[in-house]
């Protein structure tokens, strides 16, 4: 492979590779562009690239709409599924991990089996129940109904990263004189804390994009989150495309950020189970 | 029907004739495995209250014909009592019988497939340039991972400006260049390629980088021993490169599958399954079904469980593949 490529073969990799980028870039710069613009400059039915480019939306979305506060309840719902979800996933990963006890492949099936839920199987079972719980509206049932798919996600992720640890590190914790406990609490948990951070990270992205739930269960614009109270931006009666494109640049710029600098342990949080037999 | 219920069942029979077998072992399971099932306990549980109880209860719905207007509620003080009956497996069968449902199911399968297909095949496409040596590559790749890096309903509203009929500058493109415009979200079958074009931009980089991780962890010598020994280009793609991606690829697929098979976001926010319900797939139809005009619960939970066993089903033989070429969990 250290040989020196073709130049027509060099330029075929460099222009799909640039065509790609081209398809993945062009529609984050046309928000950004068209958030740019006046408020009704999304209605021109020419291509426009600048025209009188103001921050106008973005200070009537951060003023005068309720976005700051659906952002709040977005990252109060996502950050609260996030920690209990990994709370109470971490030992279960443990154990799957490192055990072969009776009841092994049915806990698999189990883990396994709940992420495959559609939503439409308990948003209505759930639904009936906060209901009757007079919990409907409440950051409570949403956040439960998210620790549904969360709790056993979290499991599975931490599965394959305990599985990237040597078993030799526990062996010689036990031998040590370590209980199992011990050695799960003071040897693999402080060893797997990138493992952690990797699934709280999808746990987290997963909620606060969550769609379904939240626009069933959230009713008055006080406790809309984001991916809802976005929606009335551009409803059957009203598009203020404008505002969204303002509101979209003000939520996707800090979180392509913050994404770009984990994402290289993302995808091998993900597969490390998988790519270690 | 049932088939998470008898999975539990089944497994916990399972659990318990090797518990028997162990016992006759020297010492007792419990003495042996009690810390690792005490480790399992809070997922056990949430898993059983949050999952296990409102699954019953949706089985329980969905034999049964409740809707919005016979359920039980409260108003102020007046407690209504639920006035729905039990009616055996008739929105099961009446949903199997439909055109409705069939309807539905065929556009989920080509959905699916069209969705993981070409994610898979682009992912991989990418993921092979990508591994190459070359100059730009660390830019390449951050530019490729963006789709994945905005938040997918953000980048789902911003398909939905881009493909406005009148305003949206993929027209205004056409337009500029002298084509007719074309209903991107109007028009049901652009509609559905619409989607599905959202769908693949969303979940190519994800595909890449897993892909990419997985071409990395093949040991360059065995593609210099094939060089060496004369294997072509194609050669050395169908014999190294393929087999040495398939623990990464088996997940990635099957994880995919399910997540396209579920994926509620990118219909609801791009179409709502319009135009006239075409673009709904089995989860926003039955979502719809539950909260949208009449609230049809019982309806909308017997097509919950109906995907859930097509998705069980899929998982089976699916892992079936995978054993016969001995990768087991």
């Amino acid at each position: 492979m250290r040989n020196r490529r073709p130049i027509g073969k060099s330029i075929a990799l460099h222009a799909g590779l640039t065509v790609a980028s081209i398809i993945a870039l062009f529609p984050i710069a046309w928000l950004l562009l068209t958030s740019l613009k006046s408020r009704d400059a999304w209605q021109s039915a020419t291509v426009k690239w600048f025209d009188n480019p103001n921050i106008d939306n973005f200070t009537f979305v951060l003023g005068h709409t309720k976005f700051l506060r659906w952002l709040l309840n977005t990252v109060i719902v996502a950050g609260a599924t996030t920690v209990i979800g990994v709370l109470l996933a971490a030992t279960t990963g443990y154990a799957v991990s490192r055990f072969r006890f009776p009841g092994y492949r049915s806990i698999m099936w189990m883990l396994l089996i709940t992420q495959m839920f559609p939503v439409a199987i308990l948003i209505v079972p759930l639904y009936n129940l906060m209901s009757a719980l007079g919990l409907v509206n409440t950051f409570p049932a949403l956040i439960t109904c998210y620790l549904t798919t969360a709790v056993p996600f979290c499991a599975w992720m931490l599965k394959g990263y305990f599985d990237t640890i040597p078993t030799t590190i526990d062996e010689a914790g036990r031998v040590d004189g370590l209980s199992p406990f011990g050695t799960f609490w003071r040897l693999a948990l402080p060893l797997a804390r990138p493992g952690l951070a990797v699934a709280g990270f999808y746990a987290f992205i997963t909620a606060w994009a969550e769609v379904a739930y939240s626009t069933a269960f959230m009713t008055g614009d006080e406790s809309y989150t984001l991916a809802v109270g976005m929606q009335t931006f551009v409803s059957q009666f009203r598009a203020e495309w404008g505002y969204m494109t303002a509101a979209a640049v003000l939520i996707a710029i800090p979180a392509a950020i913050v994404f770009l600098l984990v994402q290289r342990n993302l995808v091998t949080g993900l597969t490390s189970g998988a790519t270690k037999s | 029907m049932a088939t998470p219920v008898v999975t539990g069942t089944a497994a916990g029979g399972d659990a318990r004739g090797r518990a028997r077998h162990d016992r006759a072992a020297k010492s007792g399971p419990l003495s042996r495995h009690w810390y690792a099932w005490a480790m399992v306990l809070p997922v056990v549980v949430v898993t059983l209250v949050l999952v296990g109880y409102p699954l019953v209860r949706g089985v329980a719905l969905s034999l049964t014909d409740a809707t919005e207007a016979n359920m039980g509620r409260t108003i102020g003080v007046n407690v209504i009592p639920s006035t729905y009956e039990f009616i055996g497996l008739k929105n099961y069968t009446g949903a199997l019988a439909s055109d409705e449902f069939r309807g539905r199911f065929i556009w989920t399968i080509i959905w699916t497939i069209c969705c993981v297909g070409l994610h898979y095949l682009l992912g991989l496409g990418l993921a092979m340039m990508l591994n190459r040596p070359m100059r730009f590559r660390a830019i390449y790749r951050v530019f490729l991972v963006l789709p994945w890096a905005v938040p997918s309903f953000v980048s789902i509203f911003i398909w939905r400006y881009l493909l406005n009929g009148e305003f949206g500058v993929i027209n205004g493109m056409l337009r500029d260049v002298g084509l007719p415009a074309i209903g991107w979200l109007d028009d049901p079958t652009m509609a559905k390629i619409s989607v599905i074009a959202i769908n693949v931009w969303l979940g190519v980089p994800f595909m890449m980088l897993a892909i990419l991780g997985g071409l990395q962890a093949i040991p360059g010598e065995l593609y210099e021993a094939a060089e060496m020994d004369g294997a072509s280009a194609f050669q050395r793609f169908r014999h190294i490169t393929l087999p040495g991606l398939r623990p990464v690829s088996s997940t990635v697929v099957l994880l995919g599958t399910i997540w396209t098979f579920n994926q509620f976001a990118v219909i609801w926010l791009a179409t709502q399954g319009g135009p006239g319900g075409e673009t709904n797939i089995l989860v926003t139809e039955a979502y719809r079904l539950a909260f949208q005009g009449i609230r049809d619960y019982a309806k909308s939970a017997s097509w919950g469980i109906l995907i859930l066993i097509i998705l069980s089903v899929m998982a089976v033989v699916y892992r079936r593949a995978l054993r016969r070429h001995g990768e087991v969990w």
